[in-house]
């Protein structure tokens, strides 16, 4: 499915994760990688409050925008069950052993010059453009 | 409280960002990986974005001596590559490519109330006990040898 190209609204909310990052060092002393901030409460070891609460207000979000604007922002995916599924495994597993994801590694790792969140961002870009190329092109899938 | 509060406030924040830019939106994700196919550029200014503002911000914070509400900032401290790191990283990778959602995409995408984001996350907590699992089991092992 064709998406457009939208660079206002990347800059825009780029940045507002930015700044959610780096309010949340500044306030909490704590890196905004939403692996280690879920994994946290799902496996608890004491200090649980702030981690609910983060997750609370992100998932939050779809509502506010609706509140303000009305509509809700598309979530298009005809990805089939099977497949999410098997995608989510993958994930949960992956990270873990990773010790983060895009928002973790990708962007509070990297800002921090991290040299291990520099590779694993490396890696699973690349993964990532390996297995979305084999699944479109060459399966021809979803 | 104020602990409690803010940090519901920078979800929030974090969740905008999230949904405005495209990130909890499976099509927009997988476009911005597919070149040679319907792609769709704007994943690179979300994450370049994002990326020069935690660089400048964390410039002035990591500067200060303890954040506001508490006494260190706790960063990870382990600099080496290892297997675990790149294998790991490998699989989620994987497993990004096939369903379109990571874990900071698929988490704000929940308040959408749409199932597929329900079914990404229960799958990836699974995933995420599997695993703590397995290497509390090697843990173990590596005790007993």
């Amino acid at each position: 499915m064709e998406t457009s190209f939208t660079p206002i609204q990347a800059l825009f909310g780029g940045s507002l994760i930015g700044i959610a990052a780096v309010a949340l060092m500044a306030l909490h002393g704590r890196v905004a990688g939403m692996t280690g901030i879920l994994t946290g409460v799902i496996l608890p070891k004491g200090d649980w409050g702030w981690r609910i609460a983060f997750l609370l207000g992100a998932v939050a979000a779809p509502v506010v925008i609706l509140l303000l604007k009305g509509q809700s922002l598309p979530l298009q995916a005809e990805i089939p069950t099977s497949a999410i599924i098997m995608g989510g495994l993958l994930v949960g597993f992956g990270v873990t052993f990773g010790g983060g994801c895009t928002s973790g590694h990708g962007v509070c790792g990297i800002a921090r010059l991290s040299p291990r969140s520099i590779a694993a961002t490396l890696t699973f870009m690349v993964t990532t453009f390996v297995t979305v190329f084999a699944v479109r092109h060459v399966m021809g899938e979803f | 409280m104020l602990r409690v509060v803010s940090a519901a406030a920078i979800g929030l924040v974090f969740g905008l960002g999230i949904v405005i830019s495209g990130m909890a939106n499976p099509a927009k994700v997988l476009n911005f990986f597919d070149v040679f196919g319907t792609w769709d550029p704007s994943l690179m200014l979300v994450m370049a974005s994002a990326l020069v503002v935690t660089f400048v911000g964390y410039r002035f914070v990591l500067r200060r001596s303890a954040p506001a509400f508490d006494r260190t900032f706790h960063l990870p401290t382990k600099r080496d590559l290892d297997v675990p790191l790149i294998a790991g990283s490998a699989l989620f990778g994987i497993g990004w490519g096939i369903a379109g959602f990571c874990p900071g995409g698929a988490i704000p995408a929940l308040g959408s109330g749409e199932p597929s984001p329900f079914i990404f996350v229960a799958a990836m907590i699974g995933g995420i006990l599997g695993a703590n699992a397995l290497r509390a089991a090697f843990a173990r092992r590596r005790v007993l040898a």
